[in-house]
């Protein structure tokens, strides 16, 4: 265990260095610079401005300058914001993004294991329709579509939550709903999926046959083997709600960094976007990390000692 | 030779006619079928898939044909009929008679501007253009999107896929690291990237969406090459000194093929979600193009006193991705039996 442990940290340790270079030399290869108005500075004025952004260094140096910095968590000045750390601009915005995306996660993924259960129990009648009509639509319909129907008719209309800015919990019900949608649709299909497979294996059959009660067999034996693999689906979910979270926090002005990086885009802020770049892709090697040890401790058949895949 | 072979006398007696009877019985009465034949046949037994397969052609049919035969000119401005709601000659449901509520008071639109002539299926947008015009347009360029982009996903993730899973060992180790370090990262994260770098357009947006949606494609051929290579036909080919390119091309494509439809099938709907997201947030197809992403963008912008500007590209991105989902399931149940409920 520690062995593996010790081998994954040392290759997502690996996988964010070769992150870090390559948007690095992205970037590099990108024009614009952190002026605003080029041609009303005079030369030393432009210098003393790219003395202030170490612009001035040959590329190597400032990479490595960079790569140093990154280890310590230090990611740059803003170009956007003068005098704003980079560091500064995430960990002040990365509360809310956390917030909203492990809500949207744990309340969709529960939701949808409910479904998904229901729908494999009463398998082939009206309820087994309606869970499959849900979760196909939840997976059809872009979260940034329901994000703004979710503001428009619960919030505007019928005034029930805020329609948009930052503040209390209340403020987070929306953009949790819409960004939900997805794990949710996703972890109902397959639980139901794996659930039908598993409630018509023989250790139901003989659970049944043992005068089990019906919530007995569901609970006790049904619905922990089916949950096992739906931490598989773990990661490809975080990427779902890292994506859409970068729209739907849009629609409803979350101070949050899927927020903030549309906007470094759409100014070129360069230092900030690969700060982002590197935040989105440590959180996501960490989940990714984190469901495959998971994955190992409860599901005893799989060795991580051996390979990884 | 003293123990010759004695048969029984009846062996040597003609066959009579009840007899032909019995082995007529062993006959197989239905037709073999191959095995895109089987596929078909019980793909067109799920209703779903069969109606999407349908709802798909139209709307293909409909967004390339209106190369040809367009309701108005998609980027025909016409500032006095501008935001004129969705009017369906001989329907009178409130939302398709181009009526609107406008300060409480349901008016006639269409009379309002003074074109109680015309009328546009979908409304027309902001600068007077038809919707449903657009909405064509958009179509067409966001399926143009996904088959591109589904098109380098074949080739790339395909041959990479079959390439590691073939070669095995450390090359096999190396790519399968590469393509680690990519999933590390949000897809559409290096989608903006790249766009930055090539500039925002259609082409870039191909080119970003290509290079990261083969990645999974890549994964599902190696693991399927991985466990094809063992059996015994490959290595009758081999033996028989067939070429590693001859042998890709015939003995292991065919046999992947059910993995690469069916993994297409969920490319493309990602594919054209993608590019409807990049619009949305203004980094994608851009002005006077159009796009389902910037459609809905600006639909968005007048949804409290305008929806249908914004609900026609939605549902229609709706029903594709809907369509393509159900197609793939449909598909998955088809080509691989096994999975069927």
């Amino acid at each position: 265990m520690a062995k593996y442990l010790a081998k994954r940290i040392f290759y997502l340790i690996l996988t964010l260095f070769i992150v870090i270079t390559v948007t690095f030399f992205l970037m590099k290869l990108l024009p614009g610079t952190p002026l605003t108005n080029q041609a009303k500075l005079s030369k030393s004025q432009i210098n003393l401005i790219y003395e202030q952004y170490g612009l001035n260094k040959p590329v190597w140096q400032q990479y490595l300058l960079y790569l140093a910095g990154a280890v310590k968590g230090d990611f740059g000045t803003s170009f956007q914001f003068s005098d704003q750390p980079v560091s500064y601009l995430i960990s002040s915005r990365i509360g809310p993004s956390l917030q909203i995306g492990l809500q949207a996660m744990i309340i969709g993924v529960l939701l949808g294991v409910i479904i998904g259960a229901f729908g494999a129990m009463k398998q082939n009648t009206w309820v087994d329709t309606t869970t499959t009509v849900v979760s196909i639509l939840g997976i059809s319909i872009p979260s940034f579509v329901l994000a703004v129907l979710l503001q428009y008719y619960l919030g505007l209309k019928a005034g029930w939550f805020p329609i948009a800015e930052w503040g209390g919990f209340i403020y987070t019900v929306l953009p949790t709903l819409a960004l939900g949608a997805q794990p949710l649709a996703e972890s109902a299909r397959f639980v139901r999926t794996e659930m039908v497979d598993v409630l018509s294996s023989d250790y139901i059959e003989l659970a049944k046959a043992k005068g089990l009660s019906r919530t007995g067999v569901i609970y006790h034996h049904a619905l922990r083997n089916s949950l096992i693999p739906l931490i598989t689906i773990v990661g490809p979910l975080a990427v779902n709600i890292m994506t859409g979270s970068m729209v739907v926090e849009n629609i409803f002005s979350i101070p949050g960094i899927g927020e903030q990086f549309v906007k470094s885009v759409l100014t070129n802020d360069y230092p900030t976007i690969m700060g982002l770049t590197i935040v989105y892709s440590f959180m996501l090697c960490v989940v990714l990390l984190i469901t495959d040890i998971l994955y190992g401790i409860v599901d005893p058949r799989i060795r991580l000692t051996g390979k990884a895949n | 030779m003293a123990d010759t072979v004695k048969l029984p006398e009846d062996s040597f007696k003609p066959i009579t006619s009840d007899d032909r009877a019995a082995l007529d019985s062993e006959k197989i009465a239905a037709p073999s079928l191959t095995f895109a034949q089987d596929a078909w046949r019980r793909l067109k037994k799920n209703r779903g898939a069969w109606v999407s397969l349908i709802v798909l052609i139209v709307i293909f049919i409909m967004a390339f044909g209106s190369l040809f035969v367009s309701p108005h000119d998609p980027n025909a401005v016409h500032p006095a009929y501008a935001n004129l709601p969705s009017k369906i000659p001989g329907i009178g449901i409130n939302g398709f008679n181009g009526t609107l509520v406008q300060a409480g008071e349901r008016i006639d639109a269409y009379k309002a501007a003074g074109a109680s002539g015309a009328h546009y299926i979908m409304g027309t947008d902001y600068l007077g253009r038809d919707l449903f015009s657009r909405v064509l347009y958009g179509t067409r360029i966001s399926l143009i999107i996904a088959l591109v982009a589904t098109l380098f996903d074949l080739t790339i993730g395909v041959t990479y896929g079959m390439f590691s899973g073939w070669k095995g060992g450390r090359v096999d180790t190396i790519m399968q690291r590469i393509i680690e370090i990519i999933l590390s990262i949000p897809n559409l994260v290096v989608i903006v990237l790249l766009i930055l770098i090539l500039k925002p357009g259609m082409a870039s947006i191909i080119i970003a969406i290509a290079l990261t949606s083969w990645v999974n494609m890549a994964r599902l051929v190696r693991a399927q090459t991985l466990e094809l290579k063992e059996q015994e036909f490959i290595l009758a080919a081999r033996t028989l000194g067939e070429s590693p390119i001859k042998i890709a091309f015939k003995h292991l494509l065919p046999n992947l093929s059910s993995v690469i439809i069916i993994n297409t099938m969920f490319t493309i709907p990602n594919a054209i979600f993608f590019e409807a997201t990049l619009s949305y947030i203004g980094i994608g197809i851009s002005s006077p193009q159009a796009s389902l992403g910037t459609l809905l963008n600006d639909g968005q912008k007048n949804f409290q006193f305008l929806p249908y500007q914004m609900w026609w590209p939605a549902l229609i991105l709706s029903i594709i991705m809907l369509a393509f989902n159900l197609l793939g399931d449909g598909l998955r149940d088809a080509f691989d039996p096994r999975t069927k409920e």
